[in-house]
């Protein structure tokens, strides 16, 4: 999942052939309402994502990851749509977020096919390799890219908290193999 | 009547017998940060953290001594039991580590 989105990220960052230099141009232009929608975006799909291993995951440390997603970005979300209230800022639909949920609400159908310990595996792969996706835009592309500085103040925190989140999803990876 | 001398005997004995044993020591919760990290106590002490997060934590041992549920922008406070050094974390964020240092 969200592989052609990573590797867009990584291409920008790391080549510098012409195309993709435009890409990065492009990428810097990101407002503040764009990148508030895509946050949003990003922290929906989680708690989607946990909904569904609520309802299908039979492992309890699975289980306990989804709560434990389901909780903070909620958490996440509730303050960044207060914030939004708050700076009278509309969020802004734009490509990132579109090909975001395309390919999230695809991995969804695809998840939902699985039972039993081979959802459980899959959920918790995805969510490592969603987590370093979210986890890589926030730094490279997100937080530099965001004006405000409420805004910045809370991608820093959710980056923070999404790292962690990252390294559960890793441990507990590891320890269904 | 003498109610000044019984009102400086008040006072002395609050002076002298209250702070030894009841300390409270409070611990922020911000940012996914504990701090301070690392903080010195005393059997009877209480300690309170506060939650200035959004997102719930918990200050739970290592040892299992206590596991403490901190709801996002609350506080809860512990008295102490028991001597020793105590690690403790939060289970929602494993990251966020701290120690007691409890003297008897």
């Amino acid at each position: 999942m969200l592989v052609r989105w990573s590797a867009a990220i990584a291409a920008t960052i790391l080549l510098s052939s012409p195309v993709l230099m435009q890409g990065a141009r492009a990428a810097d232009k990101l407002t503040d309402p764009q990148i508030a929608h895509i946050a949003y975006t990003a922290g929906v799909i989680d708690i989607n994502a946990a909904k569904q291993a609520q309802k299908k995951a039979k492992n309890k440390d699975v289980k306990a990851f989804a709560d434990d997603m389901l909780r903070d970005h909620e958490a996440v979300n509730k303050q960044a749509l207060a914030l939004v209230k708050k700076l009278n800022v509309t969020p802004e639909d734009n490509d990132t977020s579109k090909a975001l949920a395309k390919q999230a609400s695809d991995k969804l159908a695809e998840l939902d096919k699985l039972d039993g310990a081979a959802f459980d595996k899959a959920y918790v792969a995805n969510e490592v390799a969603y987590h370093k996706t979210v986890n890589g835009a926030l730094e490279t592309q997100l937080i530099p890219s965001a004006g405000n500085a409420e805004l910045k103040s809370l991608l820093q925190t959710g980056l923070k908290i999404f790292q962690g989140h990252q390294q559960h999803a890793e441990h507990v990876a590891s320890e269904l193999k | 009547m003498k109610p000044g001398r019984l009102f400086s005997i008040a006072l002395v004995f609050a002076a002298t017998v209250v702070p030894a044993h009841a300390a409270t020591i409070e611990i922020t919760m911000e940012n996914l940060v504990i701090s301070p990290a690392e903080v010195s106590a005393k059997v009877g002490d209480t300690i309170t953290w506060i939650n200035r997060d959004v997102f719930a934590h918990t200050a739970t041992a290592t040892n299992g001594d206590f596991d403490v549920t901190l709801p996002p922008k609350k506080s809860a406070t512990l008295v102490l039991k028991k001597a020793g050094t105590v690690d403790y974390y939060c289970r929602f964020h494993p990251n966020m580590k701290a120690t007691l240092k409890i003297e008897p």
